[in-house]
């Protein structure tokens, strides 16, 4: 019988034990249990979240690998194609936020050129608690050092992403981070074991006792004794990582091998699983030779390490030498430790001894899938109420607050840590919509951001959902780049809690609703639940990773305004919508309402002209308007861009003058425009139906926004600009 | 004229600087392996940006003990160009091609931005396409960027007219907000008495494209490729 | 055998981590704290060399490679295994 307390230990229900008791046809012993719960924790199986991710879009034209691979692949013509994906790495960067952050950008970049390609950019999303508390001052430290670190070290630029502040992160850090890679069609890998008799080799670090456990532990909550889980926190080497990189890409270039998995979470044990598996295969391999930096070390303990910097390749027979030639220029290690087999399992010796024999199946595809109860929350009932508060007096003063409000001030502190310009791609620098690599040799580009309201989503699940795919698909607009594939990462609470399950079930169903209306597949992404402490969850957060095209980089606009005497361009409408502003939480500490609606169909032409403006040169600059509304929007446009150029707005609209600066109604984009090319641009729109208005004109030193002739604001952009910069080091050299 | 990039393992600009040489400055250009012995008969070898051997014990420190490196050092001792760009620097300093060290930036962090540099000495191989006194915006990219020399050894270099690039403002001060790492006398590049010899911390392979954001760093490459 | 080999910072060179060690220390209380200088242990176990040639190389190593002579300075001692009673 089996010990109760052993399960609690590993994670498993006693349902799920006994379903493996009859797949494996005996009781599993202690090594082939601990593979058990890795593979079938929350991490590694998806097991909560299958049943719903099953309503994202995943098929497309120019879909090369949607989910189930490392990472994605698009093609995007030319012989190319982009390989990408967003990870989660947020229970390591509660516990050790330096290593952790570190070490989920290592994870990532294997994820990428395990597929054979060159990974050529990074972007990371992370939340915090809000900085007035030492202790989320320290780990938003730790984190942006430890993504330096790292990232710097190996070379691939970090050219954008995003940080909010929200209290539900204090005990529970977000840290999302995404890769994107380049590779020729032709040169892609896979995870595949094939070749019966062909040779399994270990590449990299030595396997010591790092982070055994810690695919379990980011699928369960913390608790009290959680600061005693040090020890399972990776330390990252981003120097190994650079030669396991160069030293895979060339063998993968000279077509010396057949496939390649990387060993992440779950180490060994998930790549000598999942190999065979996706290959119809089995695998044996022989423990005694795996290279170890330990002394002593069990075969539970190898099988579940989570040393870094490790992959698994399956060469042929006659190219083993050569392999080994190149990875020995590396200075690194490649070692035969055993072969593809005819059957379907997975078979481990250890001194002599078989210590695992369990059907790869099993172990990788069986795993139940829950389809949990959800039920809508209490909650929503009362905070989606919002009686508005009084009109403040001082509009003026109050868009100086807001925008140093420390989730839209600027992010300069964070950004000038990573090197954002290696690799010599980067066309847009950190603090525009999205980020834009050119491709060398060509005149397309590739752009991408990370967007994801987490306020929104809790106020309205379905919205918010859709809301987070729109908002990312505007940042691309504005740099003139159509939508091609998303990666997704979803972070939420404890999926076991009814009302968690719901906000998830709901998040996607907006979230596949926009996808199908934008005509973007989703390629594969990550999902992180159990983000609590004590009970306490975070706010259903989903991070959206977009990519998108740019067919002529020359065309590229930036945020800000460009030139004296150009026409300010509104695309899209006003509306009175207050709701879950920035605005009202800012000033009002006020986080209640709905969030503002969204017509898909709308967002998609304001979307399409954007695009088509860029492309005809008929603007001087875009910009969409989200947090902080139309005022924000605009001080923005003023503020980044080196010149620094003021402007005059005049509205008409008759909505509350609060709602008509600071609300967050979608579906609009800030342009400007030299009077030639004005009335191309309003042509354009008309055409597409899509509402666009003159408001006003660049020039001065100021932004002065009139509602009805009457003056609502005036300021100095100078003032905005700082109130803007000094907003976030001012608070984070607090001691 | 034909250029040689080292790669030492950790390099990350080889890349960078090669297709600047290539391909915009259309020379000829090859990868020079660290443990190789051969410099294969070029004009100008070029130690690249990046994090050889990680950083670790020091930036550059082991690096300069690579096996080409003696050949680099005999290829100098002959009057052959050589150019040290950030991480290049760094070796040549360790190998003592180049008198002082590199510190800690002084804010202590990772520092990734564009700079203003000042030419101090327009007549080298390296610059001889600028004037004295043009100022160039050039990115860094830096961790230990922070110069540093014995009182001595920094009058020496002033005196003989070997640094070359200065932090400044944009109005071509030496400020001490300009000078973002902290180095002793602003000096973001130097080169040997000889004038063969020359170290930068900023990047000028970032700089040689105008989609990029800045043209000014090719002024370097285009110095020495000049007849 | 093993030797310890202890490297920081010259006198004259500006040690910015050591200060902010200093400075937080300060701020958490400890009042005594005149200066923190920040430096790296190496320790390194021998095999196959006296001790006499260890007493030669140690030095040699640690000027070598180790250090940067121009910025650092080191000091270094054989560890004594201490006897089991």
């Amino acid at each position: 019988m089996i010990d109760r307390k052993l399960l609690a230990d590993h994670n498993l229900t006693l349902e799920e034990y006994e379903r493996i008791v009859s797949l494996v046809g005996r009781e599993p012993n202690i090594t082939e249990l601990g593979i058990f719960s890795l593979m079938w924790s929350e991490h590694c199986s998806y097991k909560s979240s299958k049943a719903f991710l099953k309503k994202l879009p995943t098929k497309g034209k120019y879909v090369i690998q949607g989910p189930g691979e490392n990472a994605g692949i698009i093609d995007i013509g030319g012989g190319l194609a982009v390989v990408f994906k967003i990870e989660s790495h947020n229970h390591p960067s509660f516990i050790e936020p330096f290593q952790g952050a570190a070490t989920g950008i290592g994870g990532i970049l294997r994820d990428i050129f395990t597929m054979g390609a060159r990974p050529i950019a990074l972007l990371d999303s992370l939340r915090f608690g809000p900085l007035d508390k030492p202790r989320n001052r320290a780990i938003m430290d730790g984190v942006v050092a430890g993504i330096s670190s790292y990232g710097n070290s190996i070379g691939v630029p970090t050219v954008g992403g995003e940080v909010y502040f929200d209290d539900c992160y204090s005990k529970n850090p977000l840290v999302n981070v995404f890769c994107l890679g380049l590779v020729e069609k032709d040169k892609i890998f896979y995870a595949k074991a094939e070749g019966v008799g062909n040779p399994v080799l270990y590449v990299g670090s030595k396997t010591g006792r790092d982070g055994i456990h810690g695919a379990t532990m980011a699928s369960a909550e913390f608790g009290k004794e959680t600061e005693q889980k040090r020890p399972n926190v990776q330390v990252g080497d981003p120097f190994k990582e650079k030669l396991l990189l160069e030293a895979c890409l060339e063998v993968m270039d000279k077509g010396l091998i057949v496939g390649i998995q990387d060993m992440g979470a779950a180490g060994l044990t998930c790549s000598t699983a999942e190999m065979p598996a996706k290959s119809g295969t089995g695998i044996s391999i022989n423990l005694d030779l795996v290279p170890q930096r330990e002394e002593g070390m069990t075969p539970y303990e190898i099988m579940l390490s989570e040393s870094q910097e490790r992959m698994l390749l399956v060469a042929k027979k006659e190219n083993v030498t050569e392999v080994q030639k190149i990875f020995a220029k590396w200075d690194l290690d490649a070692v035969d430790i055993g072969e593809v087999t005819a059957g379907r399992n997975l078979r481990v010796s250890f001194r002599g001894e078989t210590v695992v024999d369990v059907p790869v199946d099993a172990v990788v595809n069986l795993c139940p899938v829950y389809r949990r109860p959800s039920r809508k929350p209490a909650y929503l009932r009362t905070v989606q109420k919002l009686d508005l508060p009084p009109l403040a007096g001082d509009l003026g003063a109050a868009l100086l607050k807001v925008i140093a409000s420390p989730t839209l001030a600027d992010k300069e502190w964070v950004f000038r840590q990573y090197d954002h310009m290696v690799q010599t791609n980067t066309a847009l620098l950190p603090g525009a919509d999205a980020a834009v690599l050119r491709v060398k040799g060509q005149k397309r580009a590739l752009a991408m951001t990370l967007d994801g309201n987490a306020l929104y989503c809790y106020l309205d699940p379905r919205v918010g959902g859709a809301i987070a795919v729109a908002e990312a698909c505007r940042n691309l607009a504005c740099v003139g780049a159509r939508p091609i594939g998303v990666t997704n990462c979803l972070n939420f609470g404890n999926p076991e809690k009814p009302e968690i399950m719901w906000q998830f079930k709901k998040i996607i169903e907006g979230m596949a609703e926009a996808c199908r209306t934008f005509e973007i597949p989703v390629t594969g992404g990550n999902v992180s639940f159990y983000n609590d402490t004590e009970g306490v969850s975070i706010r259903p957060t989903p991070v959206l990773g977009i990519v998108g095209l740019i067919v002529d980089v020359d065309r590229l606009v930036g945020p800000g305004f460009k030139k004296v005497n150009d026409a300010v361009v509104l695309l899209g409408e006003n509306s009175e919508e207050l709701g879950a502003s920035e605005y009202l939480r800012a000033i009002y500490s006020l986080e209640r309402g709905r969030p503002p609606g969204i017509d898909l169909d709308r967002e998609k032409s304001v979307q399409e002209v954007c695009i088509q403006a860029i492309a005809r040169s008929l603007v001087r600059s875009a910009h969409d308007l989200s947090e902080g509304g139309l005022a924000v929007g605009t001080a923005e446009a003023c503020i980044l861009d080196h010149m620094q150029i003021g402007c005059a707005i005049d509205l008409e609209d008759k909505i509350r003058p609060d709602a008509l600066l600071f609300g967050e109604a979608q579906s609009r984009i800030l342009l400007s425009a030299s009077e030639t090319r004005l009335p191309k641009l309003l042509d354009l729109a008309a055409e597409k139906g899509v509402p666009a208005k003159v408001i006003g004109r660049t020039g001065g030193k100021e932004l002065v926004i009139r509602q009805n002739g009457q003056e609502v604001v005036r300021l100095p952009v100078h003032r905005l600009f700082k109130a803007w910069k000094n907003a976030l080091p001012g608070t984070l050299s607090i001691r | 004229m034909k250029f040689g990039v080292v790669i030492f393992p950790g390099s990350n600009c080889d890349y960078d600087t090669f297709f600047v040489l290539k391909n915009v400055l259309r020379q000829e250009a090859l990868f020079l392996w660290h443990k190789d012995h051969d410099l294969q008969g070029v004009d100008c070898v070029v130690l690249p940006g990046g994090f050889s051997y990680g950083d670790y014990l020091r930036s550059g420190a082991i690096a300069r003990f690579s096996p080409l490196m003696q050949e680099v050092r005999e290829f100098a001792d002959r009057g052959g160009l050589v150019l040290g760009i950030c991480n290049g620097f760094q070796v040549l300093l360790e190998l003592g091609l180049l008198p002082g060290a590199m510190l800690r930036n002084k804010n202590l962090k990772f520092l990734c931005q564009y700079v203003h540099l000042r030419i101090d000495n327009p007549e080298t191989r390296f610059t001889r396409r600028t004037r004295r006194g043009q100022i160039l915006r050039i990115p860094i990219a830096h961790f230990d960027g922070h110069y540093f020399s014995p009182p001595e050894t920094l009058r020496d270099l002033e005196e003989h007219g070997q640094v070359v690039f200065r932090y400044v403002d944009e109005k071509g001060e030496p400020t001490e907000a300009a000078n973002v790492n902290g180095s002793a006398g602003s000096i973001a590049g130097l080169i040997n008495r000889r004038g063969n010899v020359l170290g930068m911390m900023p990047h000028p392979e970032r700089a040689s494209e105008a989609l990029l954001g800045s043209e000014d760093g090719r002024l370097i490459f285009e110095s020495l490729v000049q007849p | 055998m093993r030797v310890r080999i202890l490297v920081s910072f010259k006198e004259s060179v500006l040690d910015p981590q050591g200060q902010t060690v200093k400075n937080a220390l300060l701020t958490l209380g400890y009042g005594f704290v005149k200066d923190v200088r920040q430096g790296k242990v190496f320790e390194i176990a021998l095999d196959g060399i006296t001790e006499e040639q260890a007493r030669r190389a140690i030095p040699e190593i640690a000027d070598k490679v180790l250090a940067n002579p121009i910025i650092e300075k080191f000091t270094w001692e054989i560890l004594t295994e201490k006897k089991k009673v």
